[in-house]
């Protein structure tokens, strides 16, 4: 199999700010999340993806409008990046009218058709059928647009996965698989749950190429993104991406997380995306201390306000349970 | 104009009608390209509309209805074909979970609509996994629509209004009438709406509630019961949810007595939930207990001796309408 094309990728200082803002920005709101759900002013479950950033910027940066996204659950930011307000995100978490379920879920499990966003069910990998089917439309009409589809290493083992990969092969559809491997399908690590190391061995099957990459640097992702994306927008079909990351609290805020020891939990917190690439930017004089501290003012304000503008927003009226059901 | 056709020759008519006014419709499942269907329901359509319109999927149910569901969501309305309603099952969580909620979760701003075409019902000697209705599964999940044609006129109709409804519907269409039942059917746009029964016969001493491939046996028990001097309404259902209550209680204010037919299993079939909101709202109305007559609470078997055994005929339909007229 040939290897994914190294396309030449530069990134102007303000898109490299950009990405550290939208590092921030998604970090910030699952840490504000997790917060709410000790306070008791979030009651759905809440699935962090604090530690897995990297993979949302990397792939979502310069994506278009009309490319389309299908988010796994830990991927709130994903929505912020294609379009969603940060207030909106967070009334969607406080079962609010303002929210895009308007109280009848939360989190991603309610999409943005004009945004190209499409929300998932709490099913691990039945997203990945529907991307096919988005995809397919793009191949019927002859665009370049692409759909980027998320996933973990726990989903890659639905038949769904399997389903989905395969069709999309077949007709090579233009389109991103992302694998967030993040070591856990949530207590079951990885060796249990499958008999290779690397999920992107998975691809070979399916007749497109598959990379494991370092899933906390965001440049990494966002170079093996772009080299996907050129090949899908030329018609040269499916890459998988698998991204190595892990998940610093449990598979939801209420798990303790027992099952992995702190060491390891350690380790992987000392390569947390953000500093990495902090220091880079820092090394490279694009980013000074007066300016990481603006975007954490200008991040701390924006939560702020997404957070009032959801605590304030109207509740579902009792009589909504049973309306929209048909269209 | 009207001609003679086939059910089976009214179904492929819909679609290839449906497929030229509106290039948004098109046809994905198993077998139904060039091959033209394992029932021949699609032959031709290949020939006449290519291969990104009538798509030749693997084995891959339930990534049938997610590419569908991924489709009708950027405006297209795709007809997924079920080889066998029986291995609908393998379809089942895109359907309840992310066809049937999507537009509930999404607030009310997106639609799907699909259709999921079942060849149902037995008859035809096709033992466990040829044979199966499993109508009851889907009329139990908010959010779907369920037809189920008895005629060439029905079968064509309410093709069309599936695939122009909005909403997701499962179109159940029976096997053993794919070739039986003829009958005139209009050239062009005939409607038949959803949601909308058919008198078949007129009666004013027993209403008999029945659809799908029931409809004939039944009709034919109740010119024995004419001779008999009891006059029977037969009811064909036509569509299963949304169920036509305002004919079934119309019927019901002229003779007081019902008699439910199908060819479903008896525990919590269609007749169960057609009993119990006659009970309900029409208590006082009522001469005699709702009675059902229906496939017994077993699978259905190979040997045409046990199958034979327990399918309802005109003889034990005669007999039930016997016992619900005199009780």
């Amino acid at each position: 199999m040939p290897s994914i094309k190294r396309t030449k990728f530069k990134l102007s200082p303000e898109q490299l700010l950009e990405m550290f803002y939208w590092l921030k920005l998604i970090r910030a709101f699952d840490e504000r999340l997790s917060i709410l759900v000790k306070q008791g002013k979030v009651r759905s479950g809440v699935y962090t993806g604090i530690g897995q950033e990297a993979i949302i910027v990397g792939t979502g940066f310069g994506l278009r409008k009309d490319d389309y996204i299908c988010p796994l659950h830990r991927d709130l930011g994903s929505f912020l990046m294609k379009g969603v307000e940060p207030g909106v995100m967070m009334s969607q978490m406080f079962a609010k009218t303002t929210g895009l379920s308007k109280g009848r879920d939360s989190a991603l499990h309610s999409g943005v058709s004009d945004l190209g966003i499409f929300g998932n069910t709490s099913m691990l990998g039945a997203n990945l059928p529907v991307a096919a089917g988005l995809a397919l439309t793009y191949k019927m009409e002859h665009t370049d647009n692409v759909v980027v589809a998320y996933f973990g290493e726990g989903a890659s083992n639905v038949g769904d996965f399997h389903e989905a990969l395969n069709f999309a092969g077949v007709q090579r559809l233009p389109i991103i698989f992302v694998c967030e491997n993040n070591q856990y399908a949530y207590s079951v690590p990885i060796e249990k749950s499958m008999a290779i190391d690397d999920v992107a061995d998975r691809a070979e099957s399916y007749g497109f190429d598959g990379v494991a990459i370092n899933g906390n640097d965001v440049l990494a992702v966002y170079q093996s993104t772009q080299g996907a994306l050129a090949r899908a927008r030329s018609g040269e079909g499916p890459t998988l991406i698998e991204c190595k990351t892990y998940r610093w609290h449990g598979h939801s805020e209420h798990d303790k997380a027992f099952y992995r020891t702190n060491e390891e939990l350690a380790m992987w917190k000392s390569r947390d995306p953000i500093p990495t690439f902090t220091t880079y930017l820092k090394g490279l004089h694009v980013l000074s201390d007066q300016q990481e501290q603006d975007i954490v003012e200008r991040v701390a304000k924006v939560i702020d306000e997404a957070v009032e503008f959801a605590m304030s927003a109207p509740d579902p009226k009792p009589e909504d349970a049973v309306t929209d059901l048909y269209a | 104009m009207s001609k003679d056709l086939s059910y089976l020759e009214a179904i492929r008519e819909a679609l290839a009608e449906e497929m030229r006014r509106d290039p948004k419709v098109f046809i994905l499942g198993e077998d139904v390209g060039a091959y033209g269907g394992a029932f021949g329901v699609t032959q031709g359509l290949h020939e006449e509309f290519g291969d990104m319109r009538v798509v030749d999927t693997p084995i891959s149910e339930s990534a049938i209805v997610g590419i569908s569901i991924g489709a009708s969501l950027r405006g297209y309305r795709p007809v997924a074909e079920m080889q066998f309603a029986d291995f609908i099952s393998c379809a089942f969580d895109q359907i309840v979970n992310q066809a049937a909620t999507l537009r509930y979760r999404y607030g009310g701003r997106a639609s799907v609509p699909i259709v999921i075409r079942a060849p149902s019902g037995g008859n035809v000697s096709g033992g466990l996994y040829h044979s199966q209705n499993p109508e009851a599964w889907f009329v139990h999940r908010p959010g779907l629509k369920v037809v189920a044609p008895s005629t060439a006129y029905d079968a064509k109709g309410l093709l069309k209004a599936a695939i122009r409804d909005d909403n997701p519907v499962v179109y159940f269409e029976h096997k053993f009438l794919y070739r039986r039942a003829k009958g005139p059917v209009p050239e062009g746009d005939d409607i038949v709406p959803i949601g909308v029964a058919a008198t078949r016969r007129e009666g004013g001493d027993v209403t008999l509630l029945t659809y799908g491939a029931m409809v004939t046996p039944s009709l034919e028990a109740a010119d024995r019961l004419a001779k008999e001097g009891v006059e029977v309404e037969v009811i064909d259902l036509r569509t299963l949810m949304p169920f036509d209550k305002a004919a079934i209680f119309a019927s019901l204010e002229k003779t007081s007595r019902v008699l439910i037919v199908h060819e479903d299993v008896k525990t919590l079939g269609i007749g169960a939930e057609l009993s119990a909101v006659i009970m309900e709202e029409r208590f006082d109305r009522l001469d005699a207990p709702v009675m059902r007559l229906t496939y017994p609470d077993t699978h259905p078997p190979f040997s045409h001796i046990l199958e034979q055994a327990n399918l309802p005929n005109p003889d034990t339909i005669t007999g039930a309408l016997r016992r619900v007229a005199s009780y």
